[in-house]
């Protein structure tokens, strides 16, 4: 058997496997969204008819902009990650079984979340209302059912559940910088938050690069959460791209129109990664000394 | 005398200094922990709460404080549930298309891993990059014309249809979890096999399989977690409910039985407990994948 077989033997399987499962639909979701199809056997070929419309619905663009809102206030939290994973990292006893307690949530399915924080959220026996009425709250918001404040009421439970990974990764990235830099900066007098600032985040900046890449496309494709503790709503005030997508194509069976949201949404997950590297690429790569 | 006078002041001056900034150590390091460790009891007082009225009764629930223990604790909520709810079956079938899937995505991995860093071909880059890319790819741009593939070749409500999904998805990641380690690997032992005539089949399956079975652990773990959980794949494809998992399930169920608060909470338990175990038992390799898979992207 030669080389080549072999190599075809192994790599093949999965090389089908990966083009025919998520390579090879995507190009389909673009094909598809020049049609007018119910998913049924009648499909009519419109051109950019969907596309057109995309761009004048109100509905798409509301829900891009909550996807967005999304990306830009998981960004955000990540600088509350980053604060908590510096104080993590100077050499603390059981911070190894913090970081641990943090993932926890991490491990749960969106469906548990969902369904936990629904509870958490009832508007008369949940716990927050109940937490607030006991301290003399009156007129307890239903935080799910208030178009206002429905966004901020999703967001929590996303920061709950990310936060754990994300301190998980910038304290990897924090342990792994050299105990003699830290040294040197402490012999030459740097305070410790001189250290942390000014030595440690910009040490890690190529994690940060990556974790904002993941925080910002994660966010725009969002949706379980979502989709289980609001299905978009009230009245579509919590829809984002990938629920709109869905609603769209498995609910109102508009499977042309569904593809060509799916299509966008590709698009922009991919510009936003290119974006997010070309805007932070560094000329000058930092390197340890020693 | 006088210089020696001075010396006592400039010691205990420097006495003085060091018990304050020690004082100050230790009332930062007293706020730092009761920074983070209010960040923890965040982290895990939903779950306690959870635990908590999965053990009470309705009456219970609404009437006494959140977190007061039950008068006591009601464990036929979860045997309820566990049949009337038809929690076993989701849950079985959680566990086999779970338990298929990862051994699938691991198995193929490692053979894509190890022509990828121990043969020399023309096409690695580009393969590595198409698994690379995979990684950022939503599923939901793939969705519609996976549901129409799996309806033309009559896959749709059959698990089969779940578990190629999963494998194709979590590929990317499995990968990017092993190519550190297989980077790594020394390659005196191949070396030594190879000039045994040690075929390269014997050679991965006797020699390299077995060297790698700790990150294979790692890869397996975090796929069982993402597969235990996964939600969309399963609403979409999935439409008996003799075959549906957990996730979907759950939702299901606790569409139906939405007043009953503790048999919700006995079902989200159950679908919880699973992961959790994982967790508890395997805590430093769930942690060690999460950042390899992460990261090295």
């Amino acid at each position: 058997m030669s080389n080549k077989a072999v190599i075809a033997l192994y790599v093949l399987p999965s090389v089908l496997l990966i083009l025919s499962i998520v390579y090879v639909p995507i190009l389909f979701t673009g094909y598809y969204g020049f049609f007018d199809w119910n998913g049924g056997s009648d499909m009519h070929f419109t051109g950019l008819d969907n596309y057109r419309k995309l761009l004048r619905d109100r509905l798409f663009w509301d829900s891009a902009w909550h996807s967005l809102w999304f990306a830009l206030m998981s960004t955000l939290s990540l600088i509350v990650y980053l604060l908590v994973a510096l104080l993590l990292s100077g050499n603390l006893r059981g911070s190894n079984l913090l970081r641990k307690i943090y993932l926890v949530p991490m491990l749960l399915s969106s469906v548990a979340i969902a369904q936990l924080w629904l509870k958490v959220y009832h508007p008369s026996s949940g716990i927050l209302n109940t937490f607030l009425e006991s301290i003399g709250v009156k007129n307890t918001p239903d935080w799910l059912a208030d178009p206002d404040i429905v966004l901020w009421a999703v967001f929590i439970p996303i920061l709950w559940q990310y936060a754990g990974f994300y301190i998980l990764i910038y304290y990897a990235a924090l342990k792994n910088i050299p105990e003699s830099i830290i040294e040197a900066a402490r012999i030459d007098g740097a305070s410790p938050l001189d250290i942390a600032f000014r030595i440690k985040v910009p040490l890690i900046g190529e994690v940060v690069k990556v974790t904002v890449v993941l925080a910002v496309v994660g966010s725009l494709k969002y949706f379980d959460l979502i989709y289980i503790m609001t299905g978009g709503g009230p009245n579509r005030a919590s829809e984002v791209m990938a629920s709109y997508m869905y609603s769209r194509a498995f609910k109102s069976f508009d499977f042309g129109y569904g593809s060509s949201i799916g299509f966008s949404l590709l698009l922009i997950c991919l510009v936003a990664t290119w974006l997010i590297r070309a805007l932070t690429a560094s000329r000058d790569k930092i390197e340890y000394g020693g | 005398m006088s210089k020696n006078r001075l010396n006592m002041a400039a010691t205990s001056a420097a006495f003085v200094n060091r018990t304050s900034s020690r004082l100050g150590i230790k009332v930062g390091r007293g706020v730092l922990y009761i920074v983070l460790i209010a960040v923890a009891i965040v982290q895990v007082l939903p779950l306690v709460w959870l635990l908590l009225f999965s053990l009470k009764n309705n009456q219970e629930i609404f009437n006494l404080p959140p977190l007061a223990l039950p008068e006591r604790f009601r464990w036929e909520n979860y045997a309820n549930v566990w049949s009337r709810g038809k929690i076993d079956v989701y849950f079985f079938n959680s566990v086999m298309v779970t338990a298929l899937s990862v051994l699938l995505t691991v198995l193929l991995a490692s053979f894509v891993t190890f022509a990828l860093t121990r043969m020399n071909w023309k096409w690695r880059a580009p393969v590595l990059g198409l698994f690379m890319v995979g990684y950022m790819i939503p599923i939901h741009s793939s969705l519609i014309p996976l549901f129409v593939l799996f309806r033309n070749i009559r896959l749709i409500d059959n698990p089969l249809s779940l578990i190629l999904s999963y494998t194709a998805f979590n590929l990317p990641i499995t990968i990017m979890i092993m190519l550190g380690f297989y980077y790594a690997l020394p390659r005196e032992i191949e070396e030594a096999a190879v000039m045994d005539g040690c075929s390269v089949h014997r050679l991965f399956f006797q020699i390299i399989l077995p060297m790698t079975a700790s990150v294979m652990v790692t890869a397996a773990i975090i796929n069982m977690i993402y597969n235990w959980n996964e939600f969309v794949f399963v609403n979409t494809f999935i439409s008996s409910d003799t075959r549906k998992t957990l996730t979907v399930g759950v939702q299901n169920f606790v569409g139906q039985y939405s007043t009953d608060w503790g048999a919700i909470g006995a079902t989200l338990m159950i679908s919880i407990i699973p992961v959790l175990l994982a967790y508890f038992i395997m805590s430093n390799r769930i942690v060690e994948g999460i950042a390899a898979g992460s990261v090295k992207g």
